[in-house]
């Protein structure tokens, strides 16, 4: 008797023991997807405070006179004066009608260094625009220096980083702003240039050119490809020793890091075959390997998700295989097919350490207009401005990491509505 | 004539070859008493035609594309006279590359030698004839083609077997292209490797303990002082893969068991594709993460308690590696274990289990070969992770197992040697093929070795 209670309280015993174990267990679980939704979160958190600010820009207002004789030119339509005149001249005087008390060179120097280096040609643009300026004077917001940038950016903030300006630098930006001459504005040189050595003056439209051309090509070569590929293997290839080879093949080249199509883009196009460094063309082919056993692998799913009745009924009918195939087949396995296809893209679109072998990694500032001409992508603008030491392309990289999560954002959701929306369940 | 003017006539050529065979077709079935009376439908006409007049001088226009240029250089510079002929392949490039600015008139002619002008020109006239006959040719191969096609249209050609031929031998070669890709992977990496084996011992690479590539610029260095040792290289990258592999497999196994196993429908559906997010994010995002906000942050950690992390410690990039691998293992985790037949899982319960004894001793064992699979994969990947690296892990190659420390590793000096603006036989860029090759090897077997386990596994049970 004694005995079996004695068991009953060993066994009560145990069981809260194992019930607490079972609860520690699920805590674990608990704690361990925490843990990685709060990477996600940490990370976009640290993304967006850092590149928040690049949208916007650091203008300050000064009244320009685009007098011709600071300029040093008489005639607008005479390009060799164009490219002789002296346009800097015209920030600086309005600079320094601004504040008349500067004197001596260095504090000259300084005071030339609260506009971006390149403000004189957005005001000889700005004249060519509108000839009619000449000799005229107006207000105008001109483009801040990129350190006057960071630090008025930091002091709005009311935590100022004033380690890259001068004493005197600081009290001129304190008057501007008290007469409200110094205000943020949307920062368009982002969006409308290609790369810059000036952070002020840097932006991403020729990366962001650079990535279309490039994926352009990578997906008018990778989806007929992968998809026939996909069709051969799923619908015609004999069970044989070389198809399983083939799929092996594929399987692998899947898993192979991407930094190897690197080395073969760079050993058999530009080596072999002389293509051109730099050019969309090499990254698309590079890429265009890359994506395609992804793109296969997605398609064949697609392909086995058709039911055989599908296929027999075709074939019953009379029609011959291809024709089976090009006319049921295909058109009910497209949507399974575009979403693969999408999600290569969208890899392709992210990956930037085989075009780190091609040369893609240039600096480059004309913005690439052919498949021909030198380019590079977003990730690998990225990766260069995050090797600037400049502290204001910090925020530049996290704007332009910004831009790229949106689009992967963007072609990842429309993969899945895809899915959700085209795909049929039989 | 360009190149895609030629394709855009080819191109149009075969359209009008498409219509030609489709009406004479038609025409010949009228008489007959409809289409009916043809073997095939008259698009098949059309498009036997098409094919016969476009697909030979395609694939005419694409060979010569890859092989005009070689063959012309070489031309070029068989011609020259012997006293500029290069003696090495960088003078034979360097010299190349003049020869064609030249040709281009990027160059200005003014000071340049008579020899080399003459070859400039020499070039030029060889440009031209080659686009011409391109043309010629092409021209010539589709007209024969479309004629020959649209001869042997009657009522009893079989066509559209004919065509399926060729489409079925086209899809064949869409399927081979994988084959050629890792040919070529393995051909090139290989043929650099070799070359560099050649000044530098196999032995001395794989097996020294000295990395450093930089003093091989001169000569007398190479292949002698042993600069090219590999192993802390091979060190670093398993000590970075190492502490991701300690980040993400608990985290990845324990989500994906508690996905699987625990979660309600709601949390699950949530959860994963918000865990998936992290599979998506790009490696140059993972790196600036990394260099930016996780090491000066651990560099900060470890200075107020007292500990001396680098600022580019391998603690940072294997860690953000680690996330970054997390969704990888947690759904391939997550696979294998929702393949557990529930069978297994009732019995246990049925025994008096509890759920995590069950996961523990039943799921978990059944699922461990897939496990293992899916983990040597993620080790694979996080070996051949570039990016982060790149950006958060050092340059120096140090023999060190202390992950405080800034390590390199293989990725890393593949992309220093070969960013920079070597010449393309020197030593420091063949060492980069060298390690590219060691770098397939490994990740060829783990994935070979993995594939091979998840695929056994799957048939166990289905």
């Amino acid at each position: 008797m004694s005995k079996s209670v004695d068991n009953l309280a060993k066994i009560k015993h145990s069981l809260t023991r194992r019930n607490r174990a079972e609860a520690r267990f699920r805590w674990y679980g608990r704690i361990a997807i925490f843990i990685g939704l709060s990477a996600v979160a940490v990370l976009f958190v640290d993304i967006i405070s850092k590149g928040h600010g690049a949208f916007q820009a650091t203008y300050i207002n000064l009244d320009v006179s685009y007098n011709q004789d600071i300029i040093g030119i008489d005639n607008l339509m005479d390009s060799t004066q164009l490219v002789a005149g002296d346009w800097q001249a015209l920030s600086k005087t309005a600079l320094r009608t601004k504040f008349p008390q500067v004197s001596g060179r260095s504090d000259k120097r300084e005071l030339n260094n609260l506009l971006s280096s390149g403000a004189g040609f957005d005001l000889k643009d700005r004249l060519m625009a509108k000839p009619l300026l000449l000799n005229e004077t107006e207000s105008i917001w001109i483009l801040a220096d990129d350190d006057i940038d960071t630090y008025y950016k930091s002091w709005l903030d009311g935590d100022a980083y004033a380690a890259r300006l001068s004493e005197k630098q600081i009290g001129w930006i304190d008057e501007l702003h008290q007469q409200d001459l110094i205000r943020l504005q949307l920062n368009t040189n982002l969006f409308t240039r290609g790369d810059s050595r000036e952070p002020e003056q840097a932006g991403i439209l020729g990366a962001v050119m650079g990535s279309i051309l490039t994926l352009v090509l990578t997906l008018l070569l990778s989806f007929p490809i992968g998809v026939s590929a996909a069709i051969y293997l799923e619908e015609f290839a004999p069970k044989n020793k070389w198809t399983d080879f083939i799929e092996v093949n594929i399987n692998n080249l899947a898993a192979v890091p991407s930094i190897i199509f690197g080395l073969l883009g760079l050993a058999i196009f530009i080596n072999f075959f002389h293509v051109p460094r730099s050019v969309p063309i090499v990254g698309g082919l590079v890429l265009t390997l890359m994506i395609l056993p992804t793109i296969i692998i997605t398609s064949r799913a697609a392909i086995k998700s058709v039911p055989p009745s599908i296929r027999e009924a075709a074939l019953g009918m009379g029609a011959s295989k291809y024709q089976m195939v090009l006319h049921h087949v295909l058109p009910l396995a497209l949507p399974g097919m575009l979403t693969g296809a999408i999600i290569g893209m969208a890899q392709a679109l992210g990956e930037t350490a085989p075009l780190l072998m091609i040369g893609m990694v240039a600096f480059i500032v004309d913005i690439p207009g052919s498949f021909t001409d030198p380019a590079t992508v977003l990730p690998v603008q990225i990766f260069l401005w995050a090797d600037s030491p400049e502290r204001a392309f910090i925020e530049k990289t996290s704007a332009a990491i910004m831009v790229l999560l949106t689009f992967l954002i963007i072609m990842n959701t429309s993969a899945v509505w895809l899915r959700k929306r085209l795909e049929r369940h039989w | 004539m360009q190149a895609t003017n030629i394709l855009i006539l080819l191109l149009s050529l075969g359209a009008v070859a498409f219509y030609l065979g489709r009406s004479r077709s038609l025409a010949i079935a009228a008489p007959l008493g409809g289409i009916r009376k043809l073997h095939s439908l008259p698009s098949y006409y059309g498009m036997h035609t098409a094919l016969w007049c476009g697909l030979p001088s395609l694939v005419l226009l694409g060979l010569w594309l890859m092989f005009d240029q070689p063959v012309i250089n070489s031309v070029v510079i068989s011609s020259l006279a012997a006293d500029i002929t290069p003696i090495d392949t960088a003078s034979y490039n360097l010299l190349l590359n003049k020869i064609d600015n030249l040709a281009q008139g990027i160059l200005p002619r003014k000071g340049q030698s008579d020899s080399l002008i003459a070859a400039a020109d020499h070039m030029v006239s060889l440009k031209q004839i080659s686009r011409w006959s391109l043309t010629a040719l092409s021209l010539a191969l589709s007209t024969t083609g479309l004629f020959w096609a649209w001869r042997k249209i009657g009522s009893e050609f079989r066509a559209r077997p004919a065509v399926e031929k060729v489409i079925q031998n086209l899809l064949l070669a869409c399927a081979c292209l994988a084959i050629f890709t890792t040919l070529g992977i393995v051909l090139s990496v290989l043929f650099e490797s070799i070359q560099f084996f050649r000044s530098v011992p196999i032995y001395d690479f794989v097996f020294g303990l000295d990395w450093s590539p930089q003093t091989a610029i001169r000569e007398d260095q190479v292949g002698s002082s042993g600069s090219f040792g590999a192993v802390p290289l091979f060190v670093g990258t398993l000590l970075v893969s190492a502490v991701a592999m300690f980040i993400a497999v608990p985290i990845g196994l324990m989500s994906a068991i508690y996905l699987a196993e625990y979660a309600s429908k709601n949390v699950r559906s949530v959860a994963k594709p918000a865990l998936e997010v992290l599979a998506g994010i790009p490696t140059v995002v993972y790196g600036f993460f990394a260099a930016l906000t996780v090491a000066p942050f651990l560099r900060d950690l470890g200075a107020s308690v007292g500990l001396s992390i680098s600022s580019e410690s391998a603690l940072a990039a294997g860690g953000v590696m680690g996330i970054m691998i997390i969704p990888f293992i947690s759904s391939l985790a997550d696979d294998v274990i929702t393949a557990v037949p529930q069978s297994m899982r009732d019995g246990s319960l049925a025994m008096g289990a509890t759920r995590s004894e069950t996961v523990r001793r039943v799921v978990i064992p059944a699922a461990l070969p897939g496990i293992v699979g899916g983990i040597m994969l993620a080790v694979s990947r996080a070996i051949g992770e570039t990016m982060i690296v790149v950006m958060a892990a050092g340059m120096a190659a140090k023999l060190t197992a202390n992950p405080l420390e800034s390590v390199t590793t293989v990725t890393v000096q593949i992309v220093t040697l070969l960013t920079g603006d070597q010449e393309f036989d020197s030593p420091k860029t063949l060492a980069a093929f060298a390690l590219g090759l060691m770098l397939f090897i490994v990740t060829l077997l783990l994935n070979i070795f993995a594939l091979h386990i998840v695929k056994k596994y799957r048939e166990q049970y289905e």
